[in-house]
């Protein structure tokens, strides 16, 4: 009986096991195998991807942009989503109503919303000349930062949400514990809320790394012409029907997403351990 | 043991405490002074205050009006931090990133202690509640007793001028709760601190307090000791809160005629007739005070009533009646060799003496009863 009741349970899993397999582990297999045969086994697609500077800048580049905007999301996210998490129960379901209200839109919208209030006769540029704190447009379109700023308020939605649910998770009856027992409240939050937040908050980050590193209609429409992703290449070699080298770039992409994540878990354990073993505070 | 601070033990004044939140009001003039050393417990249904009462102590919730005195020196407006008061919580509240030791340190940490004091005090801390050799665990490796006796151990350590206990033995089971219950008082004799303790639970606080505080509607009703407040509550919300008891409506025909109309029974006065004045117009009689009928004299009070069901409780049977007016009441009596069990059905006389009957007064204190 005990077994067929586990065949029944396992049984759920098999469409999202089937969806796993058909949909994401042949096909990054047989990314891996179209940047190695060509149609011959060859290493050319990887050689020429690291003999050239070019493409080890944009892989570096794609590497710190996504580091770069999941800590500004988390240091963003971080007092917003503590913020909601100490509303009473109703209010927090309106402020992450709010928080989901731009994940309507698709991401090209947003993104082509930002060429509007960024753009030479843009919006913002509109209010500072008109202000008079500028006679001249400022250059805000097609820059790093625009693609900084865009992509932020992209991920932004799914750091918060993250965060809080972390947060929620935790009794807040430990703060008034670490009250009375004579934290002031910034002492209360780094020992106790902080370390206990600080999972739910690098899950987050992570989440919004691995969004980052693959993203390219951004910085694609927001950004400069030296602010190419590792998915812009991958899509202009595509577009070249260059598939193996495509490829290549892929399986790149893909590894160091892996190797960035693990480093970021290790950091994170190491900051943790910091914040609870931290002695007199 | 644990050294004792000359404060260790201080006193606690309410300074007609009021608490609003929005039109409800949480504490309306709340007074209440405890002396060092001494275990008072709030006790009253969820919404009455008491647990409001003890936030404001602590410092959670500023109070609306009124004082609230330490040792005779005011705490208004300090923030939690800085009263030096300990607090158990009802969920423990360990926090789960902390292993034992580090939980019992964190209060002493913060007072900036040297290393080698903070062991020493940890230690005694954990001895005394019998986890000596626990240091080295995580909370969420221990069960929930043990739990308990670390967050006890940590609202000691210390040594805070008040202890406050807020339904810290709700989530035990029964026997752990009986158990503890020992414990706690065990270490309030230990070390003499002055314990405020929250309970809904009304034989918690007959067991465990040197006082009780019934509290309805944001107000003590009324303030004595267990035995006191068993045996001569003043108004129908306390008789009924505390224990159980039987209700009975009385008249007043004349100074001295009542006419118990739930039982068929004019009664004669002949002393403490004052007792039976004042808007008082039904008794508390307690189940154990109800008898078969065996002598009566003229204070004794008998009445016909049918059995309906009876619950075998170990030593005690408890019989619920029904009298010859269809009240239904409850009487009680130790099970023996020559009191043989009655069956349902069985008619018989039962007896009270007027002297246990209790006048009640009205109070608006409706919050819990059914």
């Amino acid at each position: 009986m005990s077994t067929k009741k586990k065949i029944r349970s396992t049984w759920l899993l098999w469409p999202a096991l089937f969806m796993l397999v058909a949909f994401f582990l042949i096909p990054t297999l047989d990314i891996l195998r179209a940047s190695v045969y060509d149609p011959e086994f060859t290493t050319k697609h990887f050689t020429k991807l690291f003999s050239s500077n070019v493409y080890l800048d944009v892989l570096w580049r794609t590497i710190r942009l996504s580091c770069i905007v999941a800590l500004i999301c988390a240091v963003i996210a971080y007092p917003i989503s503590y913020f909601i998490v100490q509303r009473p129960r109703k209010q927090q379901i309106f402020f992450l109503f709010l928080v989901f209200i731009p994940l309507w839109m698709s991401v090209l919208i947003r993104s082509y919303a930002w060429m509007v209030v960024l753009g030479r006769e843009g919006l913002i540029n509109a209010i500072l000349i008109g202000l008079g704190f500028t006679d001249a447009p400022v250059k805000m379109l097609f820059t790093t930062g625009a693609v900084y700023v865009a992509m932020v308020q992209i991920l932004l939605p799914i750091q918060i949400v993250t965060c809080y649910s972390a947060m929620t998770e935790i009794d807040l009856d430990l703060m008034r514990a670490a009250r009375i027992l004579g934290a002031k409240p910034w002492q209360a939050i780094r020992r106790v809320f902080l370390p206990l937040s600080l999972d739910g908050t690098v899950t987050g980050a992570i989440i919004v790394f691995m969004l980052s590193m693959g993203f390219f209609i951004t910085p694609a429409l927001v950004g400069g012409r030296k602010d190419i992703m590792m998915a812009n290449l991958i899509e202009f070699q595509v577009n070249q029907l260059n598939w193996g080298f495509a490829a290549a770039i892929s399986i790149v992409l893909l590894i160091g997403t892996v190797l960035c994540v693990i480093i970021i878990k290790r950091l994170s354990k190491i900051l943790t351990g910091r914040l609870v073993g931290g002695g007199n505070a | 043991m644990i050294e004792r601070d000359v404060e260790f033990g201080a006193s606690v004044t309410f300074d007609g405490v009021s608490k609003t939140y929005g039109a409800v009001k949480a504490l309306s003039d709340f007074n209440l002074s405890i002396q060092p050393g001494e275990f008072v417990t709030l006790l009253g249904p969820s919404g009455s205050g008491k647990t409001t009462a003890l936030n404001v102590l602590a410092g959670f919730v500023e109070e609306t009006k009124g004082d609230v005195r330490v040792n005779k020196k005011s705490i208004l407006g300090l923030p939690p931090e800085r009263r030096n008061i300990g607090m158990v919580f009802q969920n423990y509240s360990l926090f789960p990133h902390m292993n034992v030791f580090e939980n019992v340190a964190f209060p002493l940490r913060l007072r900036k202690m040297a290393q080698a004091e903070i062991k020493k005090k940890v230690g005694e801390s954990l001895a005394m509640v019998q986890l000596a050799e626990f240091g080295d665990r995580m909370p969420n490796e221990l069960s929930g007793g043990q739990r308990q006796r670390v967050a006890f151990a940590r609202a000691i350590v210390f040594e805070p001028s008040v202890l406050l206990m807020d339904e810290p033995l709700g989530a035990l089971d029964l026997k752990l709760r009986e158990a503890m219950q020992l414990e706690i008082k065990r270490y309030h004799k230990q070390l003499g601190c002055t314990i405020l303790f929250v309970t809904h639970d009304q034989g918690e606080a007959l067991a465990l307090s040197d006082r009780i505080a019934v509290m309805g509607e944001g107000q003590i009703v009324q303030i004595d000791t267990p035995d006191r407040i068993y045996d001569e509550p003043n108004s129908k919300y306390v008789a009924d809160f505390i224990g159980t008891t039987n209700l009975l409506d009385f008249e007043r025909l004349s100074p001295s005629l009542v006419r118990f109309s739930d039982i068929g029974v004019d009664f004669q006065l002949t002393e403490n007739k004052e007792n039976w004045g004042q808007g008082r117009n039904s008794i508390s009689l307690r189940p154990e005070k109800l008898h078969r009928d065996i002598s009566s004299n003229d204070q004794m009070i008998t009445f016909d009533v049918t059995i309906e069901e009876y619950l075998f409780l170990g030593n005690i049977i408890q019989y619920s009646v029904r009298t010859k007016s269809g009240k239904t009441l409850l009487f009680q009596e130790h099970r023996g060799p020559s009191v043989p069990i009655l069956n349902r059905g069985e008619a018989l006389k039962l007896a009270f003496s007027i002297t246990d009957a209790r006048p009640l007064e009205e109070t608006t204190h409706g919050i819990g009863r059914a």
